[in-house]
């Protein structure tokens, strides 16, 4: 089994995967990949089989030492390769240009022991490997029988993205006009990581004050804590809240709110 | 009728009438429609999840039923957990509630407990049932860490912090047990509609 030595881990890289989802009833978030499409080519450039662990790097991408020759590629906020990276080298992955998180995708994927069905750290929960250290080291798991497919690069996120919402499930708890300021502009916070992207504008004013009663929350729900400012919700979110959720966004969207950048400025199409 | 919001694409929030009928419909759900891929019951909610395309066409159909049989709800397993009433605002619970702290324990050992959802941290059961003069405010300001097992107070529930974490809630005991082993099955020591009852360490 070959090894990758960590020479700088960056901000923040985890390892991950397509998460848990299917756990949410005992309080464990999906977790996994929050720019899935990009994790999902990077397994595909380099040939491994889909599901297969990589890393998930914040900002700045780690700098990495590979003992023996690996098929490598980066997706999401950087977008190059597959690349061969021989033994003894070293790989600097580089700051994110088009976003704020790259996926590393080595050929035989990140080898760690699954934590009920899935390799991914969860922040939230402390499940699965912790983050990258300065110094550490990675196993690489065994060669796949694929082959790495060529893929065209997927076009670059807009400036300013307009991410799809749909009203609900507490959209009753506003007034009408929060509805209509949802559609922003909006800004992103600076205390924005995987359980969430803080959002900065018109404050959603409540039509009812009373406390929720908690309930399950999604992926992409935009949940509203009572300083009006809605928290778009990412893959480690809480798997339960009593914060009303005005509006989720849709599914195909979430990839493209992975990637806002702190200040980064977005809407919501409102149907 | 079941009256039941959007949670996005993918998503239905059912809304039930109390706690036991949100997890007798959770339960109906996760036996009769595999297709779906997380069923997470609220206090008095379902949350129902798919992956692409539409609900299973019987998602509907099937809470309903659960509701209109009336049966009684499968009963879940009993647990007894030993505690240590020996939290840090044990004391300041006795005075909120006007009680000594002798008869706060007294209370909180005498009611039998329901594991009403799951939430927070996974294996964080919210325990419903609990005594009314027990219900107590969350403190304002949280602590950055409370350690694992400690039995507490927050609201209408009763809980156990099935690791360190920070929390809100008011600290009266600890338990050795675990709540949550990721390499056990099932991990979580609770499932939603489990009874619970404490007993003196």
């Amino acid at each position: 089994m070959s090894e990758i030595e960590v020479l700088a881990a960056g901000p923040l890289t985890t390892v991950q995967d397509r998460g848990r989802p299917g756990w949410a009833h005992i309080g464990v978030p999906p977790s996994g990949a929050v720019d899935p499409p990009a994790y999902e080519r990077g397994n595909r450039l380099v040939g491994n089989e889909p599901g297969a662990a990589a890393l998930e790097a914040t900002m700045v991408g780690p700098r990495l030492r590979f003992r023996a020759p690996a098929l490598v590629a980066l997706t999401g906020a950087v977008s190059r390769g597959p690349f061969e990276v021989g033994a003894g080298e070293a790989l600097d992955v580089g700051h994110c240009r088009d976003g704020v998180r790259v996926y590393v995708s080595v050929r035989g994927g990140i080898d760690v022991e699954p934590v009920l069905g899935s390799r991914s750290t969860d922040l939230m929960s402390a499940l699965g490997p912790p983050p990258l250290k300065d110094g550490g080291l990675l196993s690489i798991g065994p060669e796949p029988s694929n082959e790495p497919q060529a893929e065209e690069q997927p076009p670059r996120p807009p400036e300013e993205p307009v991410l799809r919402a749909l009203p609900g499930p507490r959209d009753d708890w506003f007034e009408p006009k929060a509805l209509e300021a949802l559609v922003g502009p909006w800004q992103v916070g600076l205390n924005s990581n995987r359980i969430g992207v803080r959002l900065e504008g018109p404050k959603l004013e409540r039509a009812r004050h009373d406390e929720l009663l908690s309930e399950g929350l999604v992926t992409g729900a935009l949940q509203v804590p009572p300083s009006g400012q809605p928290i778009l919700l990412l893959n480690d979110h809480p798997t339960t809240g009593g914060y009303p959720v005005v509006a989720v966004v849709h599914t195909d969207d979430l990839p493209l709110a992975g990637q806002l950048r702190p200040g980064q400025r977005l809407r919501f199409a409102v149907k | 009728m079941i009256e039941a919001q959007p949670a996005g694409e993918g998503a239905l929030m059912l809304e039930l009438q109390d706690n036991a009928a949100a997890v007798r419909v959770a339960r109906r759900l996760v036996a009769e429609c595999p297709d779906l891929q997380d069923v997470v019951p609220g206090h008095c909610t379902v949350l129902a999840t798919w992956a692409g395309g539409s609900p299973p066409g019987r998602l509907l159909d099937v809470a309903e039923a659960a509701l209109r049989d009336g049966a009684p709800a499968v009963p879940g397993t009993t647990h007894v957990m030993p505690v240590r009433y020996d939290g840090p605002d044990l004391h300041e619970v006795a005075e909120l509630t006007a009680l000594s702290p002798e008869e706060v324990v007294a209370r909180h050992l005498q009611s039998e407990y329901v594991a009403g959802f799951l939430g927070f941290a996974p294996g964080f059961a919210y325990l419903l049932g609990g005594d009314e003069r027990l219900h107590v405010a969350r403190r304002t300001e949280p602590r950055v860490r409370v350690p694992a097992g400690t039995v507490a107070l927050g609201g209408v529930y009763s809980g156990v912090y099935p690791r360190e974490s920070p929390g809100g809630w008011r600290l009266i005991g600890h338990t050795e047990i675990a709540l949550f082993d990721a390499m056990r099955d099932p991990p979580a020591l609770l499932a939603a509609g489990d009874r619970v009852r404490f007993v003196p360490a």
